[in-house]
């Protein structure tokens, strides 16, 4: 093994570094801020690593993994969530009784798995980092179970996560077996010549391919694999919750665009109407049933569920169009999105702690008067989501409206048109909620600076790369996926 | 340039005026009014020395046809993309620019005294919906169109969720829905439309003018059109796209009413003119018959409606709706008589409408009630406000000698050439707008009173002032009302439009 694989892992390196040392620590000395200092050491240099590592061309770091700007991009998003949620967690477990150390643990080993995924570009990286990713996050979501006065019901959460997760798991693995034994290779890239060989329309391929879907279709969420998602949202703490919504969704897109675009997952049959259906079902159904939500972590998580729908129009698209522009329209949908995501549950957690969680929509009445720095940053988050201009969603929808201009995909966008008209109905009511006059008194409690910086910064990227895209886009256009 | 400081300053000046609500809460209300003035001040220098202004850049700029370009205004935005900041504003554009800065002034007299509570945060939402308004008027690159079209509706939206009346919250999200939606179907039609020019010519770019030759099959065209038509078509409004309006209208308080009724509802006609006329002449003129249709519906639909309407403020929504049919006719009409009446009528019915809604917000603020049932008689407690009302009233019935009349009239006479069927039954609108209005002024301002008024002031000097403007504006557009159409000719003529023939 050469020393330039091991800069090139070097990112991967400093996060199982970081993970270790937090472990030794924890071991010998229990201290809730000496944990949160060395969490976010760890997570921020491997962050500054990637200044370093940033290379001009795809390097391969064993078959396995592949360094190159896109999952450069991945993991820096993923870590960047890292962060956020380890900010957002110190205040929020600080006060708590049972030991909170093993979160950061937990979320140190969660953001490995992470950029393992962002970085795979192989079956057995993909499966092992999302592995290493959910089974972390089935730690993370049941993480308050023994604190009283937690948030309801994180066992319960959980162990739904747990079942679902291993259930979807064991599907994909399956698929991947099935696929396997026709084309004798793991390697994304490899699948499309190999594939010609076994002959296009191979049953057995089909049935894998169509098992490996309805697995990643678990993992993200999408209609009709979406019956954890609400329920886990609302069960776990909220730093758990912010952990998934943010950073194990882009790490999942980042490799499910790669195996996509690399395997020419589109030409098999029936492959891209079933995914069309998963797309225009979870774009209404996700939008439809987030109209019903009191509990703004519902509310997200079906908001989260229709966006992962929007997405999917692309990947339907990605055979239709260059496969660099693809990858440039789900770059900055997830990135739009992760930030979005990360200013909105930001604002949640600046309101709750471990043993009061404010996620009734209700509590959030006339939050604009009485603490606006904390409202405008969620109006703005609403807005995002919305799609409306000047925000990171808007050119996010952007992007996915061109790409499904460009492969002509007319039902799709007809399903978006509709899903983002009922879309706008819930994410007004919230911003309408917070415009209106306060029901009570407010505790002015002063905020943690922590959590003002991760408040501002999220939604101060969402309004500036909205208004200003051009740096991004220019660092993401052009991007090769294998 | 001129455009980018028109905004600037309207946007700047909302900021202040948040700001300065914690010093003084009557603080906000004087900054918005310099704001507004600074920009009125700074058009009429652009209308009186256009050349002054044109010193100073790449401004005067002919593109093609012989309509100028005033000022112009280019910078990159999202090159990768094709995005660029393009202003622009020929006749057209600055006419209704004119419009929107003096009605904003309206708006600012309307909401003096109403608006007391979180005076920063409401002088905030007005001035940025104006600089939306003014960005929608001069965008020229079809994106950014797009985002002002977009962004105008947040801060109308806060207007009528915060300072709305009882039913606001209905209100405010239906407005925003159907515009957002239709927004929507828009930029599908934009994208396939820039896609399409980027398969023929190679570049990508939402640039307008680049746009203006855009080739593709009438079949592809039809369908970019419609997704613009009916963008446009829900913001006009025209039937049946039509329903959120009355609830906007009559929820909103005064001042939203007023810019809601005088210059949103243009930026739907003037999308129509820049846009699904400008960037598919073709197949515009297939669809007329069926546009054209749809207006003469809406002019006698809605004023049936209106007819039947107690709530003073719904009745004159509804009668908007029936005037922008009018509008939408002389749009669709499209030769030089009723091109040139769909403009007049949309200066004219901004100014007439504006007076109305402030009629009925200023009857709101001193009886509480917009019920017209228990109204009667108030001729004798406030014959200033009702002098007004009918004047305006009869100003938006087609008085000849005032604005509105000029416009209907160039319609009418445009489209007759066109269809005559059509036309007859639109003049048959008319008829039934000196219906209601008549009745309006029966039931509210004459007979005997519904209850006892008590002590209600009548116009104060400042509403006065406004009337008084709005009245001059009206008699101006009816007795000189070539000096406007003169700026609209050369707006039109950029649009393609053959002023000597009146042909398409």
């Amino acid at each position: 093994m050469s020393i330039d694989v091991l800069i090139n892992l070097s990112q991967i390196i400093m996060l199982g570094l970081s993970t270790l040392v937090v472990m030794l620590v924890i071991a010998f000395r229990r201290d809730h801020k000496l944990t949160y200092g060395l969490t976010m050491a760890g997570l921020a240099i491997s962050l500054l690593i990637f200044l370093f590592i940033s290379p001009a061309d795809a390097r391969q770091a064993t078959e396995l993994l592949v360094m190159d700007d896109y999952s450069l991009f991945f993991s820096t998003l993923v870590i960047i969530s890292a962060l956020a949620v380890t900010a957002l967690s110190y205040p929020y477990f600080e006060g708590q009784k049972s030991r909170n150390e093993e979160f950061y643990l937990l979320l140190l080993m969660a953001t490995l798995g992470g950029v393992v995924l962002a970085c795979s570009q192989h079956f057995v990286s993909f499966f092992l980092g999302m592995e290493i990713l959910s089974i972390c996050l089935y730690g993370m979501i049941a993480y308050t179970v023994q604190q009283p006065g937690a948030a309801k019901f994180p066992l319960e959460a959980g162990i739904k996560y747990l079942l679902l997760s291993g259930a979807s798991s064991a599907m994909i693995l399956f698929g991947i077996a099935l696929i396997y034994t026709q084309t004798g290779t793991l390697l994304f890239s490899e699948i499309p010549q190999r594939l010609v060989e076994a002959g296009q329309g191979n049953p057995i391929v089909i049935t894998g391919w169509m098992m490996a879907v309805a697995g990643i279709a678990f993992k993200l969420s999408l209609v009709p694999f979406h019956m954890w998602t609400p329920d886990v949202y609302e069960g776990a703490p909220v730093p758990a919750t912010t952990f998934i919504a943010t950073a194990s969704k882009a790490a999942m897109v980042a490799v499910v665009l790669r195996l996509v675009l690399a395997s020419q997952a589109y030409e098999i049959d029936g492959l891209l109407s079933t995914v069309t259906v998963l797309a225009a079902l979870s774009m209404v159904v996700g939008n439809l049933l987030a109209l019903l939500q009191k509990n703004i972590k519902r509310l997200l998580a079906y908001s989260s569920i229709a966006h992962l729908g929007y997405v999917m129009i692309v990947m339907v698209a990605a055979g239709s169009m260059a496969s660099s522009a693809a990858a440039e329209a789900v770059t900055y949908y997830m990135a739009a999105y992760v930030f979005t995501t990360l200013a909105g549950f930001a604002v949640v957690s600046a309101l709750s702690s471990s043993t009061n969680e404010q996620d009734q929509l209700a509590s959030y009445q006339g939050l604009f008067w009485q603490r606006p720095w904390v409202a405008l940053p969620l109006m703005i988050v609403m807005l995002s989501l919305a799609g409306i201009p000047l925000t990171m969603g808007f050119i996010g929808k952007f992007y996915v409206i061109q790409a499904g201009v460009t492969g002509q995909l007319w039902l799709l966008l007809a399903m978006l048109v509709i899903g983002s008209g009922i879309g706008i109905f819930y994410y007004l009511r919230v911003v309408y909620l917070l415009v209106q006059s306060p029901s009570g008194e407010s505790e002015q409690g002063g905020l943690p600076l922590a959590v003002t910086a991760t408040l501002l910064l999220t939604s101060g990227t969402v309004v500036l790369l909205g208004i200003w895209p051009t740096g991004l886009i220019a660092s993401l256009s052009g991007l090769s996926v294998f | 340039m001129i455009l980018i400081w028109l905004m600037l300053i309207l946007f700047v000046g909302g900021v202040a005026a948040l700001i300065a609500e914690r010093s003084n809460p009557m603080l906000p209300r004087v900054i918005a009014l310099g704001a507004l003035l600074l920009d009125l001040g700074l058009l009429l220098l652009v209308l009186f020395f256009p050349a002054t202004m044109g010193a100073d850049a790449t401004n005067q700029i002919n593109i093609g046809q012989d309509g100028e370009w005033l000022v112009l205004f280019q910078a990159d935005w999202i090159p990768q993309l094709g995005i660029s900041f393009i202003f622009g504003a020929d006749g057209l554009s600055l006419l209704l620019i004119i419009l929107t800065v003096f009605l904003g002034l309206m708006s600012l007299g309307a909401a003096w005294h109403e608006i007391t509570e979180r005076s920063g945060f409401f002088y905030l939402n007005l001035l940025w919906t104006l600089t939306g308004v003014i960005g929608v008027f001069s965008a020229l690159d079809l994106f950014l169109f797009f985002v002002f079209w977009e962004v105008m509706l947040v801060p109308m939206y806060f207007i009528i969720a915060i300072w709305g009346h009882e039913n606001k919250s209905y209100a405010a999200m239906k407005f925003f829905i159907f515009t957002q939606v239709s927004g929507l179907l828009m930029l599908v039609a934009m994208l396939g439309l820039v896609f399409a020019h980027y398969q023929t010519s190679g570049a990508l770019t939402f640039n307008y003018f680049a746009l203006l030759d855009g080739e593709f099959t009438t079949e592809v065209g039809f369908w970019l059109m419609l997704g613009f038509f009916i963008a446009f078509a829900t913001k006009l409004p025209t039937v049946p796209l039509h329903n959120w309006l009355p609830d906007a209208h009559s929820q909103a308080p005064t001042a939203g009413s007023v810019i809601l009724a005088g210059i949103l509802l243009k930026t739907g006609a003037y999308g129509l003119l820049r846009f699904a006329l400008g960037l598919f002449p073709e197949e515009s003129a297939a669809f007329a018959p069926v546009a054209m249709t749809l207006g003469a519906i809406s002019i006698l639909y809605t004023a049936k409606v209106a007819f039947a309407q107690d709530d003073l403020k719904r009745l004159i929504a509804y009668t908007s709706v029936s005037h922008m049919g009018f509008v939408m006719l002389g749009i669709y009409a499209w030769n030089a008589q009723s091109a040139q009446g769909a403009v007049m009528t949309m200066l004219a019915h901004g100014f007439s409408a504006a007076a109305l809604f402030m009629v009925a917000g200023g009857l709101q603020h001193r009886l509480h009630t917009r019920d017209m049932r228990q109204m009667g008689g108030l001729w004798g407690v406030m014959p200033k406000l009702s002098f007004m009302a009918l004047f305006f009233t009869v100003a938006a019935v087609g008085m000849p000698g005032l604005g509105n009349f000029i416009g209907e009239f160039l319609v009418l006479l445009g489209s007759f050439q066109r269809s005559v069927t059509i036309t007859v039954f639109a003049t048959g609108g008319l008829i039934v707008a000196a219906i209601y209005s008549l009745i309006v002024i029966q039931r509210a301002f004459h007979g005997e009173p519904k209850q006892k008024y008590g002590d209600v002031a009548d116009l104060s000097k400042m509403e006065m002032a406004c009337y008084i403007a709005m009245m001059l504006g009206l008699v101006w557009m009816g007795l000189y009302p070539q000096s406007m159409l003169a700026l609209a000719e050369s707006g039109l003529m950029n649009l393609g439009l053959d002023m000597s023939t009146g042909a398409r």
